[in-house]
């Protein structure tokens, strides 16, 4: 048997040939050898029962997956907006010319591949990029050449980590350079907790009444939609078919997005303890952590905390000496998919199939994971349950808004002067947040990340909650120099990459609004495209299957909304039937001075 | 069998059964509403968007949600049809459709939707992408210019073929219908008399040596809209003159 056949052989195996186990079965093939090969596919195909075509799908589905061999070391540089605006593009442009190749490629020695991608979840320390699996930050030109030779050097991206960030950043299981830039802590989220506590009291109670807690709180999801978590957990603990399922939506893909990250690094002991909560509330004895692809620098650092919770009877069996309470929690790696975020392709994902949607009803909590019923909740979620549980449920309900209980990790970025990680009761107002992450007169504030809106100064002093401005974290702000078009364009490069591709709207219409807007920017704009822009724009949030395609055209719609000075400028009217920036006398001057030439024969 | 219930779809009546997709509702009560990837014999797939209907005044996809009771829904308003035209023109534009010389002109359901709805010329822009072609198999090619990406022949393959000659690969704009073989169609299973092939709506899988069999006249399409099958069905409609038989 050739190696590549024993090694697939090993690795399946060790899956139990389970084709659920198909996001960790390629990607181990990757690492090991590459890249998932067309031989790969049939052995893995063989391997697992399933068709060779489905591997291939499951492969050309997520941006870290590849069927032909890249570099040892594949350096990604992260295209963000916020990282283009902190100086990407030079960087870029170093690590293209220090390794002579254009970002797609690889060099000839198979040492290195270069490429984009989507954010990171380092926007605070931008511009960023992962080499392997390890993020560099605060890049410069300069540093990406030394970090170019260094690896010629020594052939080891974890060697370019010199001097290490703060918390567990340091820890010897992660020894990165990224910092946590907590910025402002709240009594939530950012506080101290004792591992075991929140646990103790729930299992004081009976699950009904912890799920009543629950609702008590008010506590409602954090990861952007807002539903009422205790409402969800009602649904599944009462939906038939056994056994249930815990999730923790750790994706994080949003642009401009890292609030997960801190909590990964630093509270991971309030996330477990809430999944543990949502365990024995609903009577699931499964909890899967969907970690993305790029936090997979912290994996270590979570399965050693998972494995002293386990020593600690606070995972595994009869925990806390409460017989029959069986519970444990598994970490799932993502592999470069924003959709994976969405919950129904998260699920998909874990199944070992395509990042696609699922069609809904039926919803995950009727039927999820493996056709079971399924609790999908962000991690910042599960650390207010097991807070709520700690404190109390009215202490939750009285911290925030009337209709937002409790606090809001934000993840700050773009143009200010301190940009991290704030934790902010509900209800507190956009411009008291600007005046203190340090924004200078910002032109505006994406709320919520591309899928939220783009807000001005005339709404500066609305509220952040859900029923005002409504968001999963993210805050970039723009400061006066920036172009509110160009900004709308780059989140169109965003969604049109991350496409699923399953329905035709956002398939098609994300790139469709992509490239308008580029002609827009190039200068061929014309007044028509206003109108024809919003037409598309509510087409593909009115039909698209997914929140992927329902969002996607939010910046064009409120950029559009707020901003329409700056469209207007460059989408002049039709002059005499003919587009302003057409040049009548260039187009038709060959022909003329060919019928000059004629005459004058 | 539980009992049957009632809906309204444009203000009228229908009776549904439990279990029924508002599209299967609808058609069974003659009410036509425009889809392109489901298919009666197949599972409902949810990707074209076409059969979007406001229900109780929220987009849903008629072919993926149950018919409930008192559900009221909208289908045939102005803005609805617009949004489909949207829809067909994205599917125009996205692909490399060429009416004048395709073998499926006149039976094609993309074709025949886009004459239904109104549409001479889309409102995007063409995108002209690079796509494949397999003639490799003795009674079967691909056209991949053609595909939109509907799903029926990854189904019918699954489903009722029982041998997954085809799936998707790929993600986004870059994603492709794809076969259980590393590059030709020949190294597959797939037969001529299979589902898969005669479920294509439009000229991506065709079976070779068929074309043009009907003349410009007797195709599916020439006489009746789309869809004037379902509406004959409707109590009181007068008759269809061809149509689908
Ligand atoms: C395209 C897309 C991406 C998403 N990404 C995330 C994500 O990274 N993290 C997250 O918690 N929720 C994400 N969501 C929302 C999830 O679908 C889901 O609502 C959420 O995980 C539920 O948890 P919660 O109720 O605790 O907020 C995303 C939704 C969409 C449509
Ligand atoms: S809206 Fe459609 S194409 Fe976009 S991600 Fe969702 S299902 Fe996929
Ligand atoms: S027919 Fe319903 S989405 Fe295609």
């Amino acid at each position: 048997m050739s190696e590549l056949a024993t090694g697939v052989r090993e690795i399946c195996d060790r899956s139990g040939g389970d084709r659920a186990r198909m996001m960790d079965i390629v990607q181990e093939v990757q690492a090991r050898f590459g890249c998932v090969s067309g031989e790969a596919l049939n052995l893995i195909a063989a391997a697992t029962g399933v068709h060779r075509v489905e591997v291939e799908g499951v492969v050309s589905f997520y941006t870290f997956l590849s069927g032909r061999p890249k570099g040892r070391m594949v350096i990604r540089v992260c295209d963000d907006i916020v990282d283009e605006m902190s100086g990407m593009r030079p960087v870029a442009e170093a690590f293209s010319q220090e390794l002579g190749i254009p970002f797609g490629g690889t060099t000839p020695d198979g040492q290195f591949s270069l490429e984009y991608t989507a954010c990171i979840g380092l926007s605070d320390q931008a511009p960023a990029a992962l080499i392997n699996d390890v993020p560099v930050t605060y890049l410069s030109s300069d540093k990406a050449r030394e970090i170019v030779a260094a690896l010629r050097r020594h052939g080891d991206p974890r060697k370019l980590v010199h001097r290490l960030g703060d918390g567990n950043n340091a820890h010897p299981l992660v020894r990165s350079m990224v910092h946590n830039s907590i910025r402002s802590k709240g009594p939530i989220v950012f506080a101290p907790f004792e591992d075991g506590s929140a646990l103790r009291k729930a299992i004081a109670m009976s699950p009904v009444e912890v799920i009543r807690d629950i609702k008590t709180s008010r506590l409602r999801g954090r990861g952007g939609a807002g539903f009422p978590t205790g409402m969800k957990w009602e649904f599944v603990r009462a939906a038939e078919g056994e056994p249930k399922y815990v999730f923790c939506n750790a994706d994080e893909g949003e642009p401009g997005t890292f609030k997960d990250r801190v909590i990964l690094t630093e509270y991971s002991g309030l996330l477990f303890e809430g999944m543990t909560i949502a365990g024995y509330a609903m009577g699931a004895q499964l909890g899967i952590l969907y970690l993305r692809g790029e936090y997979a620098y912290l994996r270590l650092l979570l399965e050693h905390f998972l494995d002293e919770r386990r020593r600690r009877g606070l995972l595994g069996r009869n925990i806390l000496g409460r017989a029959g309470f069986d519970f444990d929690i598994r970490i799932q790696m993502g592999a470069g998919a924003y959709v994976c975020g969405e919950e129904t392709s998260l699920i998909s994902s874990c199944e070992g199939r395509r990042g696609d949607p699922k069609n809904r009803p039926p919803f995950p909590a009727q039927r999820g994971y493996l056709g079971k019923p399924t609790a999908v909740n962000n991690v910042e979620t599960f650390c207010c349950v097991a807070r709520i549980l700690d404190q109390s449920p009215g202490w939750f309900a009285q911290i925030g808004s009337r209709q937002s209980a409790g606090t809001k990790l934000f993840s700050v970025s773009g143009d200010v002067a301190s940009p991290g990680v704030y934790e902010y009761p509900f209800g507190v107002r956009l411009r008291q947040v600007l005046e203190e992450v340090g924004a200078e007169s910002p032109i505006a504030v994406q709320i919520g990340g591309p899928s939220g809106q783009m807000v001005g100064p005339a709404d500066f002093d609305r509220t952040i909650c859900y029923d005002d401005l409504a968001t999963g974290g993210s805050m970039i702000v723009f400061g006066p120099e920036r172009d509110p078009v160009y900004i709308a364009k780059r989140f169109l490069d965003f969604f049109a990459h991350e496409s699923c591709g399953y329905c035709t709207p956002c398939r098609v219409g994300t790139e469709l609004m992509r490239k308008k807007l580029a002609a827009i920017l190039d200068g061929r704009g014309e007044a028509d495209d206003l109108p024809y822009l919003e037409d598309l724009a509510r087409t593909v949030k009115f039909t698209s299957r997914c929140g992927l395609g329902q969002t996607a055209p939010n910046p064009v719609l409120s950029t559009l909304k707020n901003f329409r000075d700056a469209f207007e400028r460059r989408c002049p009217a039709r002059q005499e039937g003919r587009r302003a920036a057409f040049d009548l006398a260039a187009a038709t001057a060959e022909a003329e001075s060919i019928v000059l030439e004629q005459a004058a024969r | 069998m539980s009992e049957s219930f009632t809906l309204t779809i444009d203000g009228v009546e229908v009776t549904a059964q439990p279990g029924q997709s508002i599209l299967q509702a609808a058609d069974a009560a003659g009410v036509y509403i425009p889809r392109l990837c489901a298919h009666p014999e197949l599972e409902a797939f949810g990707a074209c968007r076409v059969c979007t209907v406001k229900v109780n005044g929220r987009p849903q996809a008629a072919c993926t949600t149950p018919a409930t009771k008192g559900m009221i829904v909208e289908n045939d308003t102005p803005e609805l049809n617009e949004h489909r035209r949207s829809l067909i023109e994205m599917l125009f534009v996205e692909g490399n459709h060429f009416c004048m010389f395709c073998e499926r002109s006149g039976n094609c359901e993309l074709q025949a939707l886009a004459y239904r709805l109104g549409i001479d010329a889309p409102r995007h822009d063409y995108q002209y992408p690079a796509r494949t072609l397999d003639g490799s198999h003795p009674e079967v090619f691909i056209d991949r210019n053609r595909c939109i990406l509907c799903g029926r022949c990854v189904r019918a393959s699954r489903d009722v073929d029982g041998k997954h000659v085809f799936d998707f690969v790929g993600r986004g704009k870059g994603k492709r219908i794809w076969i259980d073989a590393e590059s030709r169609l020949a190294d597959t299973p797939l037969e001529g008399e299979d589902k898969a092939v005669e479920v294509c709506p439009v000229g991506a899988i065709l079976r070779k040596g068929a074309a043009y069999a009907a003349p410009i006249g007797r195709r599916l399409y020439d006489h009746d809209p789309i869809g004037a099958d379902i509406e004959a069905k409707r109590v009181g409609a007068p008759a269809a003159k061809g149509g689908k038989s």
